[in-house]
Formats: structure tokens, sequence, C-alpha cells
């Protein structure tokens, strides 16, 4: 394979630049490793049909957002997706398929690559609220044969949302359109959430529409972190009104 | 001194953080780093009076090697190895009986299972990483480590990241990413020490009298600095104040996804591939006594394997929301990395040809054989199930996890045991292990043992994603969730046994290795050993 006549030298001669020189050998690696990430990540940021266009999709109200941060605490992420796929046993079982939509405001997303549990993206509304508080304590005490470990203090425990706002205002950094209002009022929307009528409800819903807001922890507004968890799980995948939403305008 | 008052400087802040941290959780750690601040007063203060005019670099015209951080980074690895492998047993147990959760924040599957997953790749694994890539760049370079300090800091440093992290998981410290769960001051440490861990490499590379750089330091040098981009794109997060532990990501949804796993897909590509890879290219030429098969192969290897790997990462994400173009991109490059897997695979087996009778009687070199064979294995399932007509069967379901395994416990974890009982010899300048009877042990239970791991997840994955998709013939949905959990039942528990074996495995190989240090009988007599051909 060397190129006796013309004394050019072969490919594999030339690859001792790399071989020799220890920083072109890392400017060869960058350049390899670089390209094929660039070519999938860029276009997700400027392609407009990343995620479609919906009506409904809200950020996380306080209560909520502090509920996904136990969700995540708590890694419910490894046993649990929040992605139904397009396939007609899913979404028979679970409902719509997700759209990219849903999860724009979720820092971190929570997709999940396992189901050891089923699919949480549609579970909100599904069950009651006590139905949830039972589960968490005692999965077993609702479904028998579940494998899902117990979370009994989840809701011995107090809900620490003393920071919550500063938490809202990295978010908003982030792009989370979370106005200043919203992140000033965040401990009392917090505890509006989750106790019933309290007379800043219709305000607290303006900021936040179609969120649930009642007593959840059945204990006088003395919120606890089953109560954010259960807030945060009666949301999921309830924002879009699959009625009214055109999938044909949306096909990618 | 610099160095002294900068640790003083850290173990302050560390304390003032402590203090006025959110969460006692936090506090804690601020309080381990405080302390890792004073002991690293004490090493630079001693090590400054205690110094000796200079290091030589030669002794009797042989180059004078640093092994001593190598020694710890092998003991570690070995420590973690049989923490993180237990761990895999106990979340395979909860799993199968759920009582074994205990109903406890600290012993729940939840933050287990992270820690099972950091414990085995990136404590046991990138020890094995440290030690034989500061092994292979000094004996490929026949030059002592550089620095004096720097390789320790990278070893010790690395450690406390490692308790860091698997500590944060139990206290409920993560940033929900899989396999990149460390929080943000973790992950800034971690970059330090990268940072170092590169420089002490590269240094060394610089003290080489032989022109050419030996190729398993390509793959140790394109892990080292892939890894590094990989962790700064994938931990891109923005702390809510130096005072709290909780920090958010800037990417957000369907982006956040795609960036997850070209992190997530490029920690196996280049952390439980290009550097072990190094190690195949260095460890099994040298304990079979013959040279690389062919050096044309590892080039188009090498280059084909980084440039290809880096695609891969959509075939996490097949038929979710991300869009269809990059899946499609995703899988195709998926399916082409077969050939540079295989590749690979190649070069490492006939490597052995005129050799194969060493399989015989070195079961040693046999379990780095055979690691190489569940490379080829798994690098064929991988392509294989990010088709995806494929991957919409197998996709959520344990035929994952089973996959995973194959090439962790086969692949990583035998090429790292043979890389282990190839340096505890060497390291510790003894003739020869103390039993190759036991190494004989350790194959075989840990082989049974993978067995029944990755056959009962076959079977597992394969049964729940039919199940999952099964119809009645009135055209309805056959099986509930819950009955398809109730239906694996029996494979979780053959599973647990399969991890039993192989932790059993490895603690026989922890008794190897110890009776090696220790007896007196295995010393080594005479000189060093010899370089190894194709140096």
């Amino acid at each position: 394979m060397t190129n006796s006549t013309t004394h050019k030298p072969s490919l594999w001669q030339r690859h001792a630049i790399f071989e020799k020189n220890s920083i072109i050998l890392i400017v060869g690696i960058l350049v390899a490793i670089s390209i094929g990430g660039l070519v999938e990540v860029l276009p997700l940021f400027y392609l407009k049909s990343t995620i479609e266009k919906v009506e409904g999709v809200r950020p996380y109200s306080p209560l909520e957002l502090a509920g996904r941060n136990i969700y995540v605490r708590e890694g419910c992420y490894n046993c649990h997706s929040q992605m139904v796929r397009p396939l007609r046993d899913e979404v028979e079982r679970y409902g719509h398929y997700s759209l990219a939509a849903e999860s724009m405001y979720d820092h971190p997303f929570q997709w999940g690559s396992k189901r050891t549990g089923p699919d949480l993206a549609r579970v909100g509304a599904k069950y009651s609220d006590d139905w949830h508080r039972d589960h968490l304590r005692n999965p077993r005490s609702v479904v028998p044969a579940s494998i899902m470990p117990g979370y009994p203090w989840l809701e011995q425990t107090p809900l620490d949302i003393a920071h919550i706002g500063e938490d809202m205002a990295v978010l908003s950094i982030e792009g989370v359109p979370y106005t200043p209002e919203m992140i000033a009022s965040a401990v009392s929307d917090a505890k509006t959430q989750g106790s019933a009528d309290d007379g800043a409800t219709a305000a607290f819903l303006k900021s936040y529409p179609k969120a649930i807001t009642r007593d959840l922890g059945g204990n006088n507004g003395r919120l606890t972190e089953a109560d954010a968890l259960i807030a945060y799980l009666q949301l999921l995948g309830t924002q879009v009104d699959f009625k009214l939403y055109d999938d044909k305008a949306n096909i990618r | 001194m610099a160095l002294a008052l900068l640790s003083a400087a850290f173990a302050l802040g560390a304390l003032i953080v402590a203090a006025k941290a959110y969460t006692p959780e936090y506090a804690f750690h601020a309080y381990i780093f405080a302390a890792a601040g004073v002991a690293g007063v004490f090493a630079v203060v001693n090590r400054y009076y205690n110094r000796e005019a200079e290091t030589p670099q030669l002794i009797e015209g042989k180059p004078n090697y640093n092994f001593g951080p190598i020694k710890f980074a092998t003991l570690a690895a070995v420590f973690w190895g049989v923490a993180g492998f237990t761990v895999g047993l106990v979340i395979a147990l909860q799993l199968a009986y759920p009582f074994l959760n205990f109903d406890l924040p600290w012993t729940s599957f939840g933050r287990l299972r992270p820690l099972h997953t950091s414990a085995v790749i990136f404590a046991f694994g990138g020890n094995v990483l440290l030690a034989t890539s500061f092994y292979v760049v000094q004996r490929t370079c026949q030059a002592r480590l550089a620095g004096d300090l720097s390789p320790w800091f990278v070893v010790l440093g690395y450690n406390l990241f490692i308790v860091i992290a698997g500590t944060g998981y139990l206290l409920g410290i993560t940033e929900g990413k899989e396999y990149a769960e460390p929080e943000w001051y973790a992950d800034l440490w971690l970059t330090i020490v990268w940072v170092v861990y590169l420089l002490v490499f590269l240094t060394t590379l610089w003290k080489r009298k032989e022109p050419h750089i030996y190729v398993a330091n390509w793959f140790y040098l394109a892990f080292i600095v892939t890894i590094a981009v990989l962790h700064l794109g994938n931990n891109a997060t923005i702390p809510v104040s130096i005072f709290s532990p909780k920090s958010y990501i800037v990417w957000s949804g369907v982006q956040d996804a795609m960036i997850q796993w070209w992190y997530g897909h490029n920690a196996v590509g280049f952390f439980l591939t290009a550097g072990f890879l190094a190690i195949m290219y260095y460890f099994i030429p040298k304990r079979a006594d013959k040279p690389v098969y062919s050096y044309r192969l590892s080039i188009i290897h090498f280059w084909a394997l980084i440039f290809m790997y880096i695609w891969a990462g959509p075939h996490h994400l097949h038929y979710t929301a991300l869009p269809d173009w990059a899946q499609t991109l995703g899988m195709t490059f998926s399916i082409m990395l077969w050939m540079p897997s295989w590749g690979g695979m190649i070069n490492g087996l006939m490597t052995l040809s005129g050799a194969w009778d060493k399989l015989r009687t070195d079961p040693v070199l046999r379990m780095m054989v055979v690691s190489v064979a569940f490379y080829g294995m798994s690098t064929f399932e991988g392509p294989m199930m990010s088709i995806k007509a494929v991957n919409s069967l197998s996709h959520y379901t344990d035929w994952t996890i089973g996959h995973v395994h194959s090439g962790a416990l086969g692949w990583v974890g035998y090429v790292s045991f043979g890389a282990i009982y190839c340096l505890v010899p060497w390291l510790w300048k003894k003739k020869e292990l103390y039993s190759l009877k036991l190494v004989n042990w350790h194959f075989w239970l840990s082989t049974i043992g993978i067995v029944f791991y990755i056959t009962s997840m076959w079977v597992a994955g394969i049964m729940q994603g039919l199940m999952w998709r099964a119809y009645t013939a009135l055209g309805f949905l056959e099986y509930s969730f819950i009955e398809t959990t109730e239906a694996l039942h029996p494979m979780y528990v053959i599973r647990a046994l399969g991890g039993a074996l192989f932790v059993l495995g490895a603690l026989v190989m922890v008794y190897n290795i110890y009776m090696t240090i220790r007896s007196p009988r295995t010393a080594l007599m005479g000189s060093q050993a010899s370089l190894a051909p194709g140096e």
C-alpha cells in the first residue's frame, strides 16, 4: 500500500503526525467527537418544529415545583417514565402520546428510561388524592402485588418551601416565564394551593390555571412533602386539552 | 506553600458554607470538604518539610516509576467494586422482595439505584481507569509520572468526589439525570480533579523518549478529553444558592433529553469503552506476550469508534417527543457503530493468534479474552436494540438492563479483573498471584452469575414487552400493568442469584489479592519485570 512510485507518503504514514504529537492528537479527538454532538443538538434549539405549538402548558406552581423536586430527590425516574410513545398499546393504556411541549419547562426532563412501574406522564386526575396518599404510604395497601417502595416519611415531613422563590428565580433566568410577582408570592401561593379556598384562590388560579387547590394534607394547611408530591402528580399530563389539540398541525 | 494556603482557604470557605447551609445534608458535605481541605494543608506542609532534594527520575538506569497513587487506586477499585456489586445485589433483591426497602429514605430503591450505578461505573470503573492509565502511561513512555503531589491529588480527589456523590444520593441530593446525578458542587470538584488528571497524563506523555504515542494512550486520551466535554455539557446547572445543594440544569425538556443521552451514551462510549479498550490494548498483548494483531486496524478502530459513538445517543429516545430526524440519525450511527466495535474486538482476540493455548493455563488471560468476547456480544446486541422496531419492544423493559450488564459485568468487569490481577503482582513486586486456582474460581462463579443475569433479563424484558402490547380477541389490552410486574418475579429472583454469584466471585478476588500482597511466598526474587514487546 506504500506509494513508492510517486514518493507520496501513504495515509498510514501521514497518520504518524497524530501518533507523535499529543496536542495534535487531542485536536483530532476534539474534532471527531464534536461533529456528531453539534449536528444532533444544535438544531433542536433553533428548529421551530422541535416543540409543538399548543395551548395550556404553564410553569409549575410553587407547590408543584416543590413536589417535582421531591420526585427528583427520591429518584422516581429510576422506575417511572414520563413519556407515552405513539404506539397503539401505550396510547390505549396511558392516553395521548406525550408532546415535547409538555416538558418544555422541565429542568431537568424526567422522561425516564425504564418502566419498572407504569408511565406517569398522564397520571394526573386519574386517582384521588387519598389514593395517592395511601399508595405513597404503603403501595401494597392499594395495589397488593406492587413492588414499589413505601414512602411513609413523606407525609410526616413538613414541606420546606422557605427558599422556593429562589428556585423560581433561577428557573426564570433559565427561561421559565415566572414573573417577579409570581416569585414574590411563591410561599403564600404554595399555602393557598395546599388549603381549601382561602380567598386568595382566585388570584392564584390566574397565575396557575387548572392547578388543583384543595386541602391536600387534610391537616389544616400544614403542608407536608406528600402534599407537594401529590399536587405535582395530579398535574401530570393534564395541561393540554387533547379535545382541542390538532395532531395533524404538528407533524414533524 | 501557596498550595497549603489554597487548601486552608478552601477549608475555611467550606466551613462558612456549612454554617449557613440550607439543609443539614448539604452542611454535612461542606464539613467533609472542610476536612479534606485541612488534610490537604497537612499533606502539603508535611511534604514540604520532608522533601528530598529531588525525586530521582532514574534508578540504576531504569525509570523510577511512581506506583503509590496506582496502588491506592487499585485497592480503591477493589473496595468500590465489591461495594457497588453488593448494592446492586441489594436493589435486585428489593425488586423481588419490596419489603427490603424498609420504608426508610436512605434505603429505598430510588436512592440506592444511582448509588449502585455510580459505584460500579465511576467508583470501580473510574479507579480502574486511573490506576491502569497511570501505570500504562509510565511504562509505555518509560518515564516517571509527572508531578509529585498532583498524581496523589487526582487519585484522592477523585475518591473524595465519589464519597460526596455517593453519600449525596443516600441523603437525597441529586440532579435527577441518570449517570450524572451528582450536584453542582460535586461536579465542580470533579472538574478540577479532571483537569489535573489530564495535565498529569499529558505531561507524562511529553516525557517519553519514543517518538510514537502507544495506541493504548490514544484511547486513554480520548476518554479523558471526551469525558471532560460531556461532563461540562450535561452538568451546565445554575445553583439556587451557594448555600443550597440544589441546582437547575439550564437545558429543559426535549433539548435536555437529547443532551442527557448524548452524555449518557457516551459515558458508555468513552468511559466504559474507550478507557477499557486502552486496558485491552496494553494488558492483553502484555499478558499473552504477543504484539497487537494489527496496528492499522487499531488506527481505523480508534477514529471510527470515537467519531461514530458520539452520534448514538438518540437511540435512547426512540418514539419519544424527540424529532424523528434525530432519532433516525441516532439509529443509523448506532448500527454503523457495530463495525468499529467488532474491529476492536477482532484486534483484541487476534492478538492471541499463536498463543491460544495459554487460555488453558492462564485464567487471568482467559478472563480478559472472555471480556473481549462479551464486548463483541454486547456491541452486536446494542446496534440491534437501536433499530426502532426492536426498540419499540425492548425500551423501558429489563432487556435494556440485561444488555447493560452483559457489557458491564462481562466486558468492563472482566477486563478490569484481568487488569487488577496483572497489576497487583507488578505493583507490589511479587512473582505471581497468590493463587491461579482462585482466579479460576472467580472466573467460573462470575461467569455462571452473568449467564443467570442476562438470560433472566432477556426473558423478563421480552416477556414484559410482549405482555404490554398483547390484545385479547375482542381488541382490549390483555394485561394490566401490575399483571406484567407479577409475571417478572421468578426472573427477578434468578437475576439476584446471578448477582450473588458475581459478588461471591469478587470476594474470592479480594482474598486472592490480599494474600498476594501479604504473602511472603509470592515475593519477587531478582529485579523488576521486563517490559512488554511492542512498547
